[in-house]
């Protein structure tokens, strides 16, 4: 009897699952859509928060041009794809009375402090072409100086449109901030231009 | 001669209409299944060619119509360029008999349900030529699943069928119709509750259709049985793919829903058979986007084991019942 219940009785009790998934794809059917129709719509900044879009630097608090990044290379060093370049700034070249007085100071037997490299990164170059979004470099930041920006509809016909400067980024995203735009407000209008 | 050409024009005629309606029903058929599968999944299915992508299809067939029709090296190729041919071409005398209404049949013929049955069969043919000229594995294994699969499925339709014909001593598609005529319960879907679940099984596995297209698997066979074929070479198995459908639905309101009869007297026309047909085709395409495909053993097991044995009985108890 057991055998008969496993064999038959239980094949037909599971037809049930059919109808349990034409009922589940039916209601679905009669929701509506979620895709946006993206060049006629766009998604508001809201819905764009938790995206996880190409690397970018952030600013210091209290000036938002200028990245947190003390140069310490970690993200570079723990890149698996070799994506990021940062050139740290050299130290400011003394002027010719400073380094008359410098010398004559060093004569006298005194200790000189030399000139110090400023922390920030000279150039901070990204390229999106080869960065998988592993997030590796932001979690090795010491100065959490990075993180995944929320640029959903940024596309490039080039290999070469693909290497970003982080730091031109940074300084453009500052002077933005000081004249806020509203991003699909943007997009919004450019679509009317082109229509 | 005159009596020749009475019986030759309507005939021309008709066929005419059945490829015009076979060409309609393959592009609003195309475009309704992307539709469905889009609304499904929660997106709006081909969207940017015309209002609302209405286009799609009409520019999907002039891509297909526009590209290079390849024979791969070493192929058969007559059979290879048949195979499609013979695909498509018996698709159009299927759609002879159905009655679409009172004088809306193409060919009155006292064994229309034979001739569907036996011209239905020649898509597992194409099939089968199909794959095994294209010199290709993957073809070749396509054609193979193709025959145990048809032929399988055809078994339990049949049995299915024969059911409704010893109760109605007819194979004439009409004369089937009209017994259904009247209140709604005169219909054989009440009759015959298991045919009509059976034949709606077996329909899925006879017009290759998910979740029974193990015939063309694009996870275990690239494509299946047209995995070389390009252009209108592919477009005509897929054309014929939907005039089968159209024509199983067809069948399936003919004998079991009613034809062209509507649930209560006054109000049949051909505008029930239709409806019957296309509710029939839209339920089977939301049952492809909702089911996956089967494993071969599984589809082989679903025939053997149930559909066979229960039509079977099915088929007996109905010769029971009319001789008593």
């Amino acid at each position: 009897m057991g055998k008969f219940k496993e064999n038959v009785i239980q094949p037909i009790l599971d037809c049930w699952s059919l109808i349990v998934g034409l009922k589940i794809t039916g209601k679905y059917f009669c929701k509506p859509l979620i895709t946006v129709h993206y060049p006629r719509e766009v998604l508001d900044d809201e819905n764009l928060r938790t995206y996880g879009g190409h690397v970018e630097l952030i600013g210091k608090s209290k000036d938002p041009a200028m990245p947190k990044c003390i140069s310490c290379m970690m993200c570079v060093t723990n890149c698996p794809s070799k994506c990021l370049t940062v050139v740290k700034s050299k130290p400011p070249k003394p002027t010719a009375a400073e380094e008359a007085a410098m010398k004559a100071a060093e004569e006298a037997g005194e200790k000189v402090a030399k000139p110090k490299a400023p922390k920030n990164p000279a150039k901070f170059i990204y390229d999106y072409s080869l960065c998988s979004l592993c997030g590796t470099c932001i979690e090795n930041c010491p100065a959490k100086s990075l993180r995944f920006s929320n640029d959903i509809y940024w596309v490039a016909t080039s290999r070469k449109e693909m290497k970003l400067d982080l730091l031109a980024r940074l300084k453009a995203q500052a002077t933005e901030l000081s004249a806020p735009v509203h991003k699909t407000e943007a997009v919004a209008a450019a679509a009317e231009k082109e229509a | 001669m005159n009596a020749f050409l009475q019986h030759l024009i309507p005939l021309v005629i008709a066929v005419i209409a059945a490829m015009i309606w076979l060409g309609l029903n393959a592009l609003v058929w195309v475009y309704c299944e992307r539709k469905f599968a889009g609304h499904i999944q929660r997106r709006p299915g081909p969207f940017e060619v015309g209002p609302h992508g209405i286009l799609q299809p009409l520019i999907d067939g002039l891509k297909l119509m526009g590209k290079q029709l390849l024979t791969p090296d070493n192929a058969d190729a007559v059979l290879y360029w048949l195979a499609p041919l013979l695909s498509m071409i018996p698709v159009m005398l299927l759609y002879m008999p159905i009655p679409y209404g009172p004088i809306l049949t193409g060919m009155e013929v006292n064994l229309g349900l034979l001739l569907i049955l036996a011209f239905s069969s020649f898509s597992a043919l194409a099939v089968i030529l199909a794959g095994w000229s294209s010199n290709n594995k993957w073809g070749l294994l396509g054609a193979a699943r193709a025959v145990s699969q048809t032929v399988a499925y055809e078994i339990p339709l049949l049995l299915t069928v024969l059911a409704i014909s010893f109760m109605t001593g007819t194979l004439n598609l009409t004369e089937i119709t009209n017994l259904q005529a009247g209140y709604i319960w005169n219909w054989y879907i009440f009759k015959q509750p298991l045919a009509f679940l059976i034949f709606l099984v077996a329909m899925f596995g006879e017009t290759n259709r998910a979740p029974f297209d193990l015939a063309e698997a694009e996870s275990e066979l690239t494509a299946g049985f047209h995995t070389e074929y390009s252009a209108m070479g592919f477009g005509l198995f897929f054309l014929a793919e939907y005039g089968y459908m159209v024509v199983m639905c067809s069948v399936c309101s003919v004998l079991f829903l009613g034809g062209y009869h509507g649930p209560f007297p006054g109000v049949d026309g051909w505008w029930w058979m239709i409806l019957k047909t296309f509710a029939l085709l839209s339920f089977m395409i939301w049952a492809r986007w909702t089911f996956p495909r089967v494993r071969f053993d599984q589809l082989l097991n679903i025939n053997w084991k149930w559909l066979l044995p229960l039509a079977t009985f099915n088929l007996l108890a109905t010769a029971l019942i009319m001789k008593l």
